[in-house]
């Protein structure tokens, strides 16, 4: 029986701290939807378990994530979990050699040096201890990494990073002491029995020459067992609740959870593993562009979990879900703000009993909605009519006389029972119409049919109709050889994953040119409806910013797939902000015509080049 | 009598002593552009809900501004918050957060 009155700080931190996750975990377990149940059933013995235990593996041990945004941060996070995990593992190991029972006390092996103080003599010993110094060295030298990007966290990539509150600050402490802490005690107990390896004993020799270590070895494991406790009681109450949380997460989101409409169990669980890295911080173009560090993802989950969020921190955000593409622990980000306002929304907020209930409605092949945004930028819907017409299709303009609202700016601002009753009173035109297409303009309504309408019908965007006309050959675009980039709208791009599409489509007959940040790191336009607080300046600063970056390598025309970014850049852009279905009818040919006018077009560059 | 179809207004002053300004403070805190409205009525023209009916935004702004808020829920709960209002004011309002706040203050009103 190995035991000293110092290992109860440990055990007793320990014991809380199992006992408050098995109560934390029953709650949220039993908060999660029936449908979540059946899933975890089906998904319990298959392969996707196995994956998640890889995930478990790559992301929370070695942090693949973060060693993508910057190496250090990465090497950081990965010496911290995986050396501590080692740590464990290979203590565990090592006292299951030495003593030739793998049921030990659960402390002694964490405490192994102090318990076994004659040196070791067996190779496989010496081997033991000389990994067990080499893990705690990796350890330490993660923690030096983490105090310098306290001060200077450029160096790690990171240019803001989180202000803590005082709770994460003693707990982030702690964490910092243990492992110093398990240095002095070892080193000093190796000084006088001489129990230590490369690390430890040298530091233990040397201390020897001028200190009792007898007597003081003492002091540092008691103050060692004390870090470890207080930091193990500090887990459920701090950032910390991430490391056992996360792996839960994974688990659950491999079996096909996800945070939808309602928050559930699996959104709290959601919540409590964020981290707070800080890695949002950056990616938010409120901070980078708009000087607002305050309003961002980890202090907004923080504050949820601390009860203490308010509607101006929840509203004050612009939802384009960059940072949900850079969480390293793959929250969904925007949902939660989203389902955040809903909590917080007020009763009885809209009524929308005035909306006329068209019946006659003549049946067509293809409905059109421009979007209440389009009929600001009238171009783009004028342009699908010319590009309708020259497919000569049977379509339906359903918003060309006033335009309801697809219920998506509701729904963004948490009013989802109002957004209900505009979904409702499109969805019965669109049956009514019986088309078989559905195609929109704007990506903000293109999401919003796709999610919320429950429409048994082909939903397009036009980036995704056009290229299909294209290539059946329904319409002809010249090509105009013209230098021009495209911004990705954010709903279109990271909120529905089209990206090919529209950049197929301009390929064919423009000199599209690639850009440092596109596709799924793309800028929001910030002109974001998602926003509902911040003020004009601010989303002007946002729009510049964004205008100024795509106009860097002086393109001849910016291309996008949205009357809002359209708007939001064209404000501030030199080069002409066009919508590619304004781009494509411009450039339209009727067929058979096409050689001729093909023809005169080259004549034409002709002359021009020889001027 | 026989109606003509003209009548003699009733009288039409603004009651600054009682009219009830809780929400108009509300809104000017919460969103203080809010007051910055010069009443041009672009946002009017464009009104998606206006289209369909008589919803005003111009003038649910004034009537607020002047305290005058008897049925201003029904009014303001006509909004589909499409936002395209925001985008064509010319002093920059953020007419979204107005119309939220608005909705706030009332259902403020309605817990107390």
């Amino acid at each position: 029986m190995h035991f000293n009155l110092f290992v109860i700080p440990f055990m007793a931190g320990m014991i809380a701290l199992l006992i408050l996750l098995a109560f934390r975990y029953s709650q949220w377990l039993s908060n999660l939807e029936t449908g979540d149940w059946r899933k975890i059933g089906s998904n319990l013995f298959t392969l996707k378990t196995i994956y998640a235990f890889r995930e478990i593996f790559m992301e929370s041990l070695i942090h693949r994530k973060v060693f993508k945004v910057n190496p250090l941060l990465g090497y950081m996070h990965m010496s911290l979990a995986f050396g501590w995990f080692m740590l464990i593992v290979v203590g565990k190991f090592e006292a299951f050699y030495y003593t030739g029972k793998f049921a030990n006390e659960f402390y002694y092996p964490i405490f192994f040096r102090f318990f076994e103080q004659t040196p070791h003599l067996s190779t496989t010993l010496l081997n033991f201890n000389a990994s067990m110094d080499l893990i705690l060295l990796v350890v330490l030298s993660g923690i030096v990494v983490a105090i310098l990007k306290r001060f200077r966290p450029g160096m790690t990539g990171m240019k803001k990073i989180t202000r803590h509150s005082v709770g994460d600050r003693l707990a982030l402490s702690s964490l910092w002491m243990i492992f110093p802490l398990r240095l002095l005690a070892e080193s000093t107990t190796a000084g006088f029995t001489g129990n230590g390896s490369f690390l430890t004993q040298p530091i233990g020799n040397f201390l020897n020459i001028f200190l009792p270590l007898q007597s003081i070895s003492m002091v540092f494991w008691w103050m060692y067992s004390l870090a470890l406790g207080a930091f193990m009681v500090s887990i459920p109450f701090s950032r910390y609740m991430h490391i056992p949380t996360e792996l839960l997460l994974i688990l659950l989101r491999n079996w096909g959870l996800k945070t939808n409409d309602n928050f559930t169990g699996f959104s709290e669980i959601e919540v409590q593993s964020c981290s707070r890295c800080g890695i949002c911080i950056d990616t938010c173009q409120m901070n980078s562009q708009g000087k607002n560090a305050t309003t961002q993802m980890v202090y907004f989950l923080r504050d949820y979990r601390y009860d203490q969020l308010k509607p101006d921190l929840s509203d004050n955000c612009l939802l384009c879900g960059r940072c949900t593409q850079a969480c390293p622990v793959g929250i969904d980000l925007t949902q939660q703000r989203v389902l955040q306002r809903k909590k917080m929304t007020f009763p009885q907020s809209a009524q929308f009993k005035y909306l006329p209930v068209n019946q006659d409605i003549d049946k067509t092949e293809v409905v059109y909605f421009a979007g209440c945004m389009s009929h600001l930028s009238p171009n783009i819907s004028l342009s699908m009519e010319k590009i309708f017409k020259a497919d000569s299709v049977k379509y339906l303009f359903m918003d060309r006389d006033g335009s309801v609202c697809c219920g998506r700016p509701l729904k963004l601002s948490g009013q989802f029972e109002a957004a209900k009753q505009l979904v409702e009173n499109n969805r019965q035109q669109i049956i009514a119409s019986g088309a078989k297409t559905l195609v929109t303009s704007c990506p903000i309504c293109y999401k919003s049919f796709k999610e919320d309408y429950n429409l048994k019908i082909r939903v397009l965007h036009h980036s995704e109709y056009l290229p299909e006309l294209i290539s059946q050959k329904k319409i002809k675009v010249l090509p105009t050889g013209k230098q021009v980039v495209f911004h990705d709208p954010c709903e279109l791009g990271r909120g529905s994953g089209i990206y090919e599409q529209p950049r197929n489509l301009l390929k064919k007959f423009t000199d599209l040119r690639p850009l440092s940040q596109e596709k799924s790191d793309s800028l929001c336009c910030g002109g974001s409806l998602g926003n509902l607080s911040m003020d004009t300046e601010e989303r002007c600063a946002i729009q510049k910013a964004t205008a100024d970056y795509l106009n860097s390598g002086n393109p001849e025309f910016i291309a996008t797939s949205c009357p809002m970014c359209k708007k939001s850049i064209g404000q501030f852009s030199v080069a002409p902000v066009k919508d590619i279905a304004e781009l494509v009818a411009a450039n339209l040919v009727k067929i058979g015509q096409e050689n001729h006018k093909l023809l005169k077009y080259r004549k034409l560059q002709d002359a021009m080049d020889i001027q | 009598m026989k109606e003509w179809g003209y009548s003699i207004l009733k009288g039409r002053q603004i009651d600054f002593e009682n009219n009830d300004f809780s929400i108009s403070r509300f809104v000017e805190l919460h969103e203080p552009s809010f007051s910055w409205c010069i009443g041009c009525g672009s946002c009017t023209a464009t009104c998606s809900a206006a289209k369909f009916t008589d919803f005003n935004p111009r003038k649910v702004n004034l009537l607020i501004q002047r305290g005058e808020i008897k049925g201003i829920e029904d009014e303001i709960a006509k909004c589909m918050l499409c936002g395209k209002c925001q985008l064509v004011c010319p002093r920059g309002i953020n007419t979204r957060n107005v119309v939220q706040n608005i909705k706030r203050a009332i259902s403020k009103s309605y817990a107390l």
